[in-house]
């Protein structure tokens, strides 16, 4: 047999083209809305009109004379049976159906049960819901002083949810005190809405002859949906061993498919009650009102330094904007998730970081969009503060970049907010991005274009992500490690049937987690399927977001592999007729040491494990692990942006953005430039267009695609990509994850760009989404 | 409700339904047909993840009634493949990495196949504006260009 080679595996490395792609391609894939049942009825919302009234009745008759229409639900149902609220996955408490106050516009207010989707659409035309207007608190600025939104929690007397701090504020204090050099700049990171081209959907099947429930749903953590619905409703039969989790094929995830939606619960109960299987798909309205939104967070950020350029401290006040519920998913001690990793790439004495989070009446969220839990808005802070210092100091900001980097030999890092930074090289990435840009020659074009009265920009950004949440003393959801687990079953003919916690939404994880075994077990990745995101049989995981699939899920995967390996190698040992220590997994087999003729292939010990067993060993060749990281992986890199501005219409384009990622080992390179890609379009539909708006009563303004902008490939620019690799020293292959980097990279350096094309008419700032339409207010006010 | 007789052509076979003036040509070819490639994705025409081929045109099936299909022939991304083997946009999205979730691929591939149709020999600027109609959150659009470029010109050889 010709020796097995990393390549003809399809092992680390390799850009295997993707499994997936085969249904994909054929319109064979099976999303929520593809699964039909016999049987099967379908449910939609009474939706409020108003930000915030309350309920004075419903009357459902007119609904309920309607042919087709089966039940109208409302809260008062649900209250008898306990069912009206439901936990958030950051502790709060969030109504499954408003009961006698609505708290936000599209809140679901009661929910119609019928015999098609169109009947379901008849019926909520015909629910007559009688509401009194309240005042709506819009203004997330204005809502400690406005009257108190959550009056069903006995202890809220006034609109904070939480008050968090991170760092030595003391310190901090004491350095900006005596600092030469201060600089400060208000930010708001607007609230936008993750969008995923699929929205949210569900079908449950309650059997009531067995008692069992299955429910299919658009979940990026089927393990954890389902323990909260037995936690919240084991009581109503929907206990764990009976109940059945399935997200099908995910059409997009982004973070908006974390959160349990009441969608999910009422499908679940209308099942349970009428006894027939329900579905519910939200319309992309329903998805862009009710559904969580991210970001949200206002922001004054300072930075002290030296003259000469060194930054010693960092200070930075958020007020975070949660909506009426606060169903942001973040680990539970941790409520503002991890962004005090926010003093980013550069070394400095101290900081402090301070975040207010308030109720208003809006959609509830926070969620953790393509985003290491609010990771997406540190790295957009700093990278903008640092270039205002450069701007002050008159430096470039490369050249104060690079002074301020932490350098190399000073990893493993602990940075002042606490945070231990596993490796780096950031100059080497910053390094890479200039030679590729052909910074020096930008700028020389950029002062001749000035001169001419033309306005090009060049922006950086230098930033680190922290990802792989996380280890389990310190990360939970709701109580829940942040741990993943991994099973891996070798058949007798040397194939093989893996199952993972987390869950795919379109990063190919059927392809990269067969990478990991082929490399591990020597067997070729054509011949491993992995199977997601079915409780009944994956491994309990927490699921797929904040790029914790690859550091965790990926850990579990190669550690899983090992194991087998290690009873392989006995068994090996027993056909090779010799001792265990001399057997050595070398060239992807076990060979006798230094008699590589004498060798066994891992298909051979595979059929040997389930024929013949030496005695003393259990028969098979399979295991499960549970993978707790020691710490968080901390990709990084250097993105620069090169804009072009009309002076006369404020219109800009995107010549050129060059991105420059290191995160650590790479699987399948093909698929993580596909996550680079991906994650640099939403950056830049974030900096330039997406925007959930409201008006003063709190009506959203924008709740379609015809004005919630997305880019389409006419505004995306060709995408220049390079790459470093600083390995994880504690990830079992080195890896750091690369799903969201891109997009926690990439806001800031257009941004930036855009800023350094306006700069010498003395431009500071512009927040997003930065459109044509406020650049030409700005030339016009600069008098251009 | 009143209801209409649609016949139609889907993929080359003839289809009759009793069908309500309302439903939606995505509803026909997903819930009574059960195509399911055809996706529903915005609503307002925006996405482009319904788009199909009426008489060979791309439309967004989301946009017009069932029986405006009525007596018209219509492809769905289950009837690219040819002859048992993978269309040469089906496989070039799968070479060139042009799909990641893969919610938006299948409208994307039959904007791209009538946009070939009209400029077979195109700049990657112009497929750009011709798949501009189609939204995807996924790839960043690069992949999917080199995508259909590169299927350009296999279609150019294969004389397809």
């Amino acid at each position: 047999m010709a020796t097995q080679t990393s390549q003809s595996l399809g092992g680390l490395g390799q850009s295997v083209k993707r499994k997936e792609d085969v249904r994909f391609i054929q319109g064979k894939g099976n999303y929520i809305e593809d699964i039909y049942l016999p049987g099967m009825i379908y449910g939609a919302f009474v939706r409020s009109p108003f930000a915030h009234a309350l309920i004075k009745g419903i009357d459902s008759s007119a609904a309920l004379e309607v042919e087709g229409v089966l039940a109208v639900v409302t809260a008062k149902e649900l209250a008898e049976h306990n069912l009206a609220w439901m936990p958030t996955f950051a502790g709060d408490t969030q109504a499954v159906l408003a009961g006698d106050r609505v708290l936000f516009q599209g809140q679901e207010v009661a929910f119609v049960v019928a015999t098609s989707q169109y009947t379901a659409a008849d019926g909520v035309e015909r629910v007559e819901v009688d509401y009194e207007e309240l005042a709506p608190v819009v203004d997330p600025h204005k809502s400690l002083e406005m009257p108190v939104i959550r009056t069903d929690k006995e202890d809220q007397k006034d609109n904070l949810i939480f008050k968090w701090d991170a760092g030595d504020r003391e310190a901090t204090d004491r350095i900006f005190n005596e600092a030469e050099v201060v600089v400060s700049q208000h930010t708001e990171y607007q609230r936008v809405h993750p969008a995923p081209l699929e929205t949210c959907g569900c079908v449950a099947n309650h059997d009531p002859v067995t008692g069992h429930t299955v429910i299919y749903m658009t979940s990026q953590a089927p393990h954890a949906h389902r323990t909260v619905f037995a936690l919240v409703a084991g009581h109503v039969g929907l206990e764990e061993h009976k109940t059945r989790v399935v997200a099908p094929d995910i059409g997009g995830g982004f973070g908006n498919k974390v959160p349990i939606y009441p969608g999910y619960v009422l499908a679940t109960v209308a099942s349970v009650l009428i006894g027939k299987p329900v579905k519910w798909i939200e319309t992309r309205t329903e998805n862009l009102q009710s559904t969580g939104f991210a970001r949200d967070y206002h922001t004054t950020t300072e930075l002290a330094a030296s003259k000469d350029g060194r930054i010693r401290a960092m200070r930075v006040r958020t007020l975070a904007d949660h909506g009426a519920f606060n169903a942001q998913a973040n680990p539970s001690k941790w409520p503002a998730g991890l962004y005090s990793i926010c003093t980013g790439s550069y070394d400095m004495e101290a900081a402090h970081v301070e975040v207010n989070a308030v109720y208003t009446n809006k959609a509830p969220g926070g969620v953790a969009y393509r985003c290491s839990f609010r990771v997406t808005e540190a790295a957009y802070v700093i990278e903008r503060a640092v270039d205002l210092l450069a701007r002050e100091l008159d430096m470039d900001p490369v050249e104060l970049r690079r002074k301020n980097f932490i350098p190399k030999e000073k990893f493993p890092y602990r940075s002042p907010t606490g945070w231990v930074y596993d490796s780096g090289d950031y100059h080497a990435a910053m390094d890479k991005a200039l030679k590729i840009a052909g910074y020096d020659e930008l700028r020389k074009e950029q002062a001749e274009k000035r001169a001419r009265g033309e306005l090009m920009g060049i922006g950086i950004s230098s930033f680190t992500e922290i990802a792989g949440a996380g280890p389990r003393k310190q990360f939970d959801i709701l109580g829940l490690s942040m741990n993943d687990g991994a099973e891996i079953r070798v058949h007798p003919t040397g194939t093989v049937t893996a199952r993972l916690g987390v869950k795919s939404q379109g990063q190919g994880h059927e392809t990269t987690f067969a990478q990991i075994i082929a490399e591990e077990l020597g067997i070729p990745s054509e011949k491993i399927i992995v199977e997601e995101g079915d409780t009944d049989t994956a491994p309990y995981g927490l699921g797929t977001y904040g790029s914790r699939s690859t550091p965790v899920a990926g850990g579990a995967t190669v550690l899983a592999a090992r194991r087998i390996r290690e009873k392989a190698r006995r068994i090996a040992a027993h056909l090779l007729e010799v001792s265990v220590e001399d057997v050595e997994w070398k060239d992807y087999q076990f060979q006798v040491k230094g008699v590589p003729d004498k060798a066994k292939t891992m298909a051979e010990v595979a059929f040997a494990a389930y024929t013949n067993v030496p005695d003393g060993e259990e028969m098979g060749l399979e295991t499960t692990f549970y993978y707790d990281p020691p710490n968080f992986t901390f990709p990084f890199g250097t993105y620069i942006c090169v804009v072009d501005i009309d002076p006369g219409t404020g219109e800009f384009k995107i010549r050129r953005f060059i991105a420059v990622d290191d995160a650590g080992t790479i699987i399948n390179p093909m698929v993580a430039e596909g996550q680079v890609h991906g994650g640099l379009a939403e950056g830049l539909a974030i900096a330039t267009m997406q925007e959930i708006r409201f008006d003063e009563q709190g009506n959203l303004l924008n709740s379609s695609f015809a004005d919630y902008l997305l880019p389409t490939a006419v505004e995306t620019p060709d995408w220049e990509l390079g790459k470093t690799v600083t390995p994880s020293p504690h990830h079992p292959i080195g890896a750091k994850g690369i799903g969201e980097s891109a997009n926690v990279g990439s806001p800031q350096a257009i941004v930036n760009a855009v800023v350094d094309a306006l700069s010498h008419l003395g431009v500071t700032h512009i927040d997003m989404p930065i459109t044509p339409w406020k650049i030409w207010q700005v030339i016009q006010e600069k008098g251009v | 409700m009143s209801t209409h007789t649609v016949t139609l052509t889907v993929n080359g076979q003839e289809h009759t339904a009793q069908v309500e003036s309302r439903l939606l040509l995505t509803h026909l070819i997903r819930d009574v047909l059960r195509l399911t490639g055809t996706h529903f994705g915005c609503d307002t025409t925006n996405c482009g993840a319904c788009t199909v081929l009426l008489d060979g045109a791309a439309v967004k099936s989301c946009t017009l009634f069932a029986v405006q299909a009525n007596g018209k022939s219509i492809t769905t991304v289950e009837g690219m493949a040819q002859n048992g083997g993978l269309h040469p946009l089906q496989a070039a999205f799968r070479e060139h990495h042009g799909l990641q979730c893969g919610f938006c691929t299948p409208g994307m591939l039959l904007s791209a196949l009538d946009f070939l149709k009209k400029n077979p020999d195109p700049t990657e600027e112009e497929i750009r504006w011709g798949i501009s109609g189609n939204l995807c959150r996924c790839t960043g659009y690069l992949s999917i260009v080199k995508a259909i470029k590169a299927a350009a010109k296999e279609m150019a050889a294969g004389g397809k």
